[in-house]
């Protein structure tokens, strides 16, 4: 399984091959138009979506300032109703963590529910390093892990896959994985769907571990809570004999009342449904029904320190339902591999610099694969202003110095110097203007500006000098 | 009524016929306009790459420069977004108090083109004159940062002899984006060869924009593809009139 995201390219490198890609980008422009276009058709349904946005960014925001009281009620509450909580600090330690309380039950493979959280630690990687093979059961998670792809969506890891692609992916390795896929199998939905189904159940029913993340965690009760479309959650809710629960401490709301609004806003935002399919909650264990154990690793991994951030602490307000993927003009282009994390698009490119640090390439250059167009912000359900917190993290990286920008910070701080003295700013134009017959078509080092667009033609007297013949 | 002309860098060195533009449409809508010397660039460019510190004495020199005008009117929606959008930011991070000065006083009386003729000139018919097919593209910050909404669109239908045509994906961005276009420029280009592709399916011979910045991306793309559209500031379109039309 090729999960990891170490030694990635930087952002402009790693983008143009999928600029490159015309198949690529066909596939991501069809499913991100059409998935844009419903989003906005079923929240213009509620005449209220812009008091819930605000409802669901001030919860979120009065969560995270008493996140350390929340989450201690929260953990009496698991506690109390029969379940066990672990504290991870980072995701050596869940998985560590994780993989114990699997081997405790003396089994060797897992089911899986869809989860980031899971993802962002390669929990999948960590298992299998100890000999436990853990199966994806969302199908498109299922699809990238037979495929031995990574994920390129938050919500439709598989995004960049058109039908044809799964087809061959489930015709060659399915039967390396459990029950082969039918002969026969052709590329319409329905029969892929089939073919998933099947394969997926002998997993579902055999399974006696189950693993999962969850999208809220209710304090008052205790309760965690996951959003599905597929039924395959709730399988793994509810069949296994030890279920394992890995979410981000930034998930937990205080009640269930604030639950409410999310549940409007996470569905159509995400798919563009009214409500989801799916709604599965469970507390701690019971006698009759479910899981006999139950255990909760609450994981901090950067969270703690993103919240220190008085301005990015925003991005922790995100209940990743994707809509910011969905109409940004770069993640359409780019691809989401190109972000270099399980967090792709614009919330990738503010949350994986956050919880990483910006040292490697690909975390110094996301905060820069942005035009600042604003269109994320606009749709954004939690109101998170992804342009804001990128443009904070890029003063982050040129404080730094790093690769490129020391050279960078000496040509601003020269432009900041002619910039606050116009009479240089005024001979410099005058100059360019004189000049301007002489002037290449393409300039040394302009390259990536001429390489696809001409230069203006500079014009004979710049405005000021105009003014000053006219108007003086 | 005084009234400063913030110009914009790029206007000034690269675009002067919008700075004129918008001075002979303000002069003739009955504005008494002023060019303060002294200002030179918004500090967009650097606040936008990351170089908040080196914005800050543009932010002061443009408190200074248009202190005492009533209004202060920019072709610039992504300018104007600036000032407004961002000097408050910069204010509160920075530790210097003339720079809350500048947001306090400055942010109010900072006007988009667009803004200033329908919001405080109380006009959309400005008496313009363009025969000519147009497409509108409104550029992210005036669309989204300032909320422009239909203002640009009501002064250009008040244009006689100007048809205008709509843009197919108009509220998508052009791949601009300040130094974006040179730190991605593969991913820039892309989203600028849509932005004119789209553009051309409307077969208007002119692409406005109040924007020259965006202008000048989706302008270079447009030449060096060869296609006959041209890009044009939106401003030029508005002072071109039956008597002194724009060639």
């Amino acid at each position: 399984m090729s999960g990891t995201y170490l030694g990635m390219p930087s952002f402009p490198v790693a983008a143009r091959e999928a600029v490159n890609n015309p198949t690529l980008r066909a596939n991501l422009r069809h499913a991100t138009h059409t998935i844009r276009a419903k989003r906005a058709v079923a929240v213009a349904e509620l005449a209220d979506w812009a008091l819930l946005r605000e409802a669901g960014k001030q919860i979120k925001d009065r969560t995270l300032r008493h996140l350390d009281t929340l989450l201690v009620e929260l953990e009496e509450k698991v506690t109390a109703a029969g379940g066990v909580v672990h504290w991870a600090a980072d995701a050596e330690e869940a998985n560590r963590i994780v993989t114990e309380l699997v081997v405790e039950t003396g089994e060797r493979e897992v089911v899986k529910v869809k989860s980031m959280a899971t993802q962002e630690i390669g929990l999948n990687e960590a298992l299998e390093a100890a000999g436990i093979a853990a199966y994806e059961t969302d199908l498109a998670e299922l699809i990238v892990q037979l495929g031995e792809d990574r994920p390129s969506h938050i919500l439709v890891p598989a995004i960049h896959r058109n039908r044809g692609e799964i087809r061959d992916i489930f015709a060659t390795t399915m039967g390396e994985w459990g029950r082969p896929a039918p002969d026969d199998l052709t590329d319409s939905p329905a029969a892929l769907a089939e073919a998933a189904r099947l394969h997926l159940r002998e997993k579902f029913l055999r399974a006696k571990v189950g693993i999962s993340g969850a999208n809220f965690m209710v304090a008052e009760t205790g309760t965690l809570v996951v959003l599905e479309s597929e039924g395959n959650g709730r399988m793994c809710l509810t069949l296994p004999e030890t279920l394992i629960s890995v979410v981000g401490i930034e998930k937990v709301i205080p009640s269930w009342r604030d639950l409410e609004v999310f549940l409007q806003t996470l569905p159509r935002s995400s798919t563009a449904e009214r409500m989801n399919p799916y709604t599965s909650t469970w507390t701690g264990t019971t006698d009759s029904d479910g899981p006999k154990a139950f255990h909760l690793v609450l994981l901090d991994n950067g969270r703690t320190a993103t919240l220190a951030d008085e301005v990015g602490r925003q991005a922790l307000r995100c209940i990743r339902c994707s809509a910011c993927l969905n109409v940004c003009p770069v993640y359409e282009r780019a691809g989401g591999h190109a972000y270099g994390s399980v967090y792709p698009g614009p919330i990738g490119a503010i949350l994986s610099p956050q919880l990483r640090g910006t040292q490697s390439d690909i975390d110094a250059s996301l905060p820069y694969a942005s035009s600042l167009c604003g269109a994320c912000y606009e749709v954004c359900p939690v109101a998170i202003d992804i342009p804001e917190v990128l443009v904070h993290l890029r003063e982050q990286v040129a404080e730094k110095g790093g690769k490129g920008h020391r050279l960078e910070k000496t040509a601003m701080k020269a432009a900041g110097w002619i910039l606050n003295h116009p009479a240089a700013l005024t001979a410099g134009e005058r100059i360019a203007s004189k000049t301007r017959a002489l002037h290449p078509k393409t300039v040394p080092g302009a390259s990536a500006w001429t390489d696809s667009r001409d230069l203006p033609a500079l014009p004979e007297q710049p405005f000021r000098d105009w003014w000053k013949k006219n108007r003086t | 009524m005084r009234v400063a002309l913030f110009v914009t860098c790029v206007n000034d060195a690269v675009y002067p016929s919008t700075g004129i533009a918008v001075v002979k449409l303000l002069e003739r809508l009955g504005v008494e306009v002023d060019f303060p010397p002294g200002q030179t660039c918004c500090g967009q460019p650097q606040f936008n790459t990351g170089y908040r510190r080196e914005t800050e004495p543009l932010v002061r020199r443009m408190g200074r420069v248009f202190e005492g005008y009533d209004h202060v009117v920019t072709p610039s929606g992504s300018c104007a977004a600036m000032v407004r959008d961002n000097y408050p930011r910069i204010a509160h991070k920075g530790s210097d108090p003339q720079l809350q000065q500048v947001a306090d006083t400055l942010v109010p009386r900072m006007y988009e083109l667009t803004e200033f003729l329908v919001d405080v000139l109380g006009v959309t018919d400005v008496g313009a004159y363009f025969p000519h097919t147009v497409t509108y593209h409104p550029s992210c910050h005036g669309l989204r940062m300032l909320g422009l909404g239909e203002r640009p669109r009501k002064l250009l239908e008040a244009v006689k002899g100007l048809e205008l045509r709509d843009l197919p994906g108009a509220e998508e961005c052009c791949g601009f984006g300040g130094t974006f276009a040179m730190k991605n420029s593969d991913v820039s280009a892309a989203m600028g060869e849509d932005k004119v592709r789209n553009a051309a399916s409307t077969g208007a011979e002119v692409l406005c924009g109040a924007d020259n910045s965006c202008l000048m991306h989706l302008d270079g793309l447009l030449h060096r593809q060869g296609a006959p559209q041209r890009a044009l500031h939106l401003a030029e379109i508005l002072a071109s009139t039956e008597e002194e039309p724009l060639g």
